[in-house]
């Protein structure tokens, strides 16, 4: 508090004495009346889905999509969720997503940590080598990447098809290679935020390096890997591309791309559709809501302070 | 004083093995399976190949390349789609996502169900996204023909069959996207913000939008850099959006883009590797000067 500004706060009881701001005029309504009207437009698509997965096919087919409902239920659902083996490729989804998350994030933790603390000659080539690697267009590398999945060969208990190709293996591996790049960045940004006194000491009092970077450095970047956490599984589980081209089978396919078949394979009932739709959109939700508190604060761009 | 990073002497030989590991891991994970996969196209871009046996590879030189700049009907309408998808990209949704940032930045209440409902369209999974405008553009019984004719307009247009109007109606469903996107990149920015320099500004007299534009924006150059490409790299790899609302079978007329064209040679029957792999290092070409432009900018400060 060094402005002496005191005016407004004496006459009004101030309901927030811990804010060390100067003292500013509340004319937020326009600010209010703008992002209501935005949001209120940017969610009208997707309740327009939801209203639509409500109602039975009858009602609609006679009534037309644009009509009062005479019947809300949550059929739709519980008949997508029945007949498209949805369960199952649910699991699929989890099968890649958690490794493939987990594996990026923890992979690019430890190249941040190293272009961060140590001062080798590579570092910078290395942050640019990752950088750069994620943002080549993924239709750049697929031919190749299908022939090479098609030579690796894996043992049995890791593939049915014992190949690298139409295995989750493949598909989990693609995406920590693909994704590292973000996250090395984002994570070496905010690692750059951790004083270097706090390693330094644990280095003076003889602290391996890997406890430094397990007990110490990981600890520090929570707020880091809840954003990044948040994105990744975002954009892993949504992804169809890899699944698309690097997966034979229908049936081994993560439940985005396998909602493709859903269509074709039944009559084209779309409030069946939006319902099956609205229940693949659950899992990044629930990622989304968990980790939102620390979201924007953990995801570290560059700072506007240096 | 002890130099502010450690030195590499200073370790001992566990230290050194645990590192070399988990940076090797990595390493080599990326460079087999991104960069090794990005030379092989360069390659392959200058042979002919049908995609089954590796004896059928025949190099062609650059005949790839002069067939799709002169003799490839739909190359030029896909880049021209591109560009587009680009310019609109880069001028409404990315400003507006900056814009709707700025107001958020305002220590305000709801802040968060604001941004939950913005980022929201981002949360969802493409194949969600795909099938919610799909119930909107229907031309029978879609919200927005609905909607038009209940305001009197008798307009049966489909939106997403008509090759005048389907890539107008695809980059409004990616602008619903985009704007999130950028809006929450650009708060994290903004919360990183030195407050102290915005109080400065506004004691020396500075109203908000001075202060945005003349204190903040230009401190935050990083960030916007990071904007810029964000912006440029999904405009030029826009893929997933477009397949699913063109029905998932490949580039339709009035929605050509590069990635679709790739996707067309390389990908099913049809087989024409080389020619897809001369697409996609054209492709690769243009994706690089974003990629380098971006690079110089963000690491130039450290290289000393």
């Amino acid at each position: 508090m060094r402005t002496t500004t005191p005016r407004p706060e004496t006459r009004l009881p101030a309901r927030r004495p811990s804010a060390p701001r100067p003292a500013r005029p509340r004319r937020d309504t326009g600010r209010h009346l703008l992002l209501a009207t935005v949001s209120a437009a940017w969610l009208v698509p997707l309740l327009w889905a939801v209203y639509t997965s409500l109602r039975p096919y009858g009602d609609t087919a006679a009534h037309g999509y644009f009509s009062w409902p005479r019947e809300v239920s949550l059929a739709n659902f519980t008949d997508a969720w029945s007949q498209s083996g949805m369960p199952h490729f649910f699991f699929n989804s989890l099968l890649i997503t958690v490794p493939a998350v987990l594996g990026t994030l923890l992979f690019s933790a430890a190249v941040a940590f190293f272009v961060t603390r140590f001062d080798f000659r590579l570092n910078l080539a290395l942050l640019m080598l990752f950088t750069a690697g994620n943002l080549l267009p993924a239709q750049v590398l697929i031919t190749p990447l299908y022939r090479l999945y098609l030579l690796v060969p894996l043992p049995w208990w890791m593939s049915d098809s014992l190949l690298l190709y139409n295995s989750a293996w493949g598909i989990i591996a693609i995406h920590i290679a693909y994704q590292c790049g973000f996250c090395t960045f984002v994570l070496s940004n905010y690692m750059k935020t951790i004083p270097k006194e706090i390693t330094e000491a644990a280095l003076v009092d003889g602290a391996p390096v890997w406890r430094q970077f397990l007990q110490i450095v990981l600890p520090l970047c929570r707020p880091a890997f809840a954003a990044l956490a948040t994105l990744e599984s975002i954009w892993i589980y949504n992804d169809f591309f890899w699944p698309l081209t690097l997966i034979e089978t229908g049936d081994k396919r993560p439940v985005t791309s396998a909602l493709a078949n859903l269509q074709g394979a039944y009559f084209t009932n779309p409030n069946l559709i939006a319902a099956g739709a609205l229940m693949t959109a659950v899992p990044t939700l629930l990622v989304y809501f968990a980790l939102q508190r620390q979201f924007v604060s953990g995801l570290t761009l560059g700072s506007g302070k240096g | 004083m002890p130099p502010a990073t450690s030195s590499p002497s200073r370790l001992g030989r566990g230290d050194r093995l645990f590192l070399a590991l988990v940076v090797g891991v990595p390493l080599l994970a990326l460079l087999a399976l991104v960069w090794l996969p990005a030379l092989a196209s360069i390659a392959l871009s200058f042979t002919t190949w049908d995609g089954i046996e590796l004896s059928g590879i025949h190099g062609t030189g650059f005949e790839n390349y002069t067939q799709i700049l002169t003799n490839y009907p739909p190359f030029w309408p896909a880049v021209g789609h591109n560009v587009l998808w680009l310019l609109f990209t880069a001028l409404l949704p990315t400003p507006f996502g900056v814009f709707l940032a700025y107001h958020l930045d305002h220590r305000i209440r709801f802040t968060r169900f604001y941004q939950t409902a913005i980022f929201l369209p981002m949360v969802l999974s493409l194949a969600v996204v795909g099938f919610i405008w799909e119930i909107i553009y229907d031309p029978d019984t879609g919200l927005l023909n609905s909607l038009l004719d209940a305001a009197g307009s008798s307009g049966h247009i489909d939106w997403l069959g008509d090759p005048d109007l389907n890539l107008w109606a695809v980059l409004v469903a990616s602008a619903w996207r985009h704007t999130g996107y950028i809006m929450i990149l650009y708060l994290a920015g903004l919360k990183s913000f030195d407050p102290s320099l915005k109080e400065a500004a506004a004691l020396d007299g500075a109203n908000g939008r001075q202060t945005f534009f003349r204190v903040v924006l230009p401190a935050l150059k990083p960030v916007n850099v990071i904007i810029v490409v964000v912006t440029v790299m999904e405009s030029l790899r826009a893929f997933d959006i477009v397949y699913v609302l063109g029905g998932g079978t490949g580039s339709k007329p009035g929605m050509e883009l590069l990635s679709l064209l790739i996707t067309d040679n390389i990908v099913g029957e049809s087989g024409h590797i080389g020619y897809g792999s001369a697409l996609a290092v054209l492709l690769l070409l243009v994706s690089l000067a974003a990629i380098g432009a971006f690079l110089v900018q963000t690491f130039r400060k450290e290289d000393a």
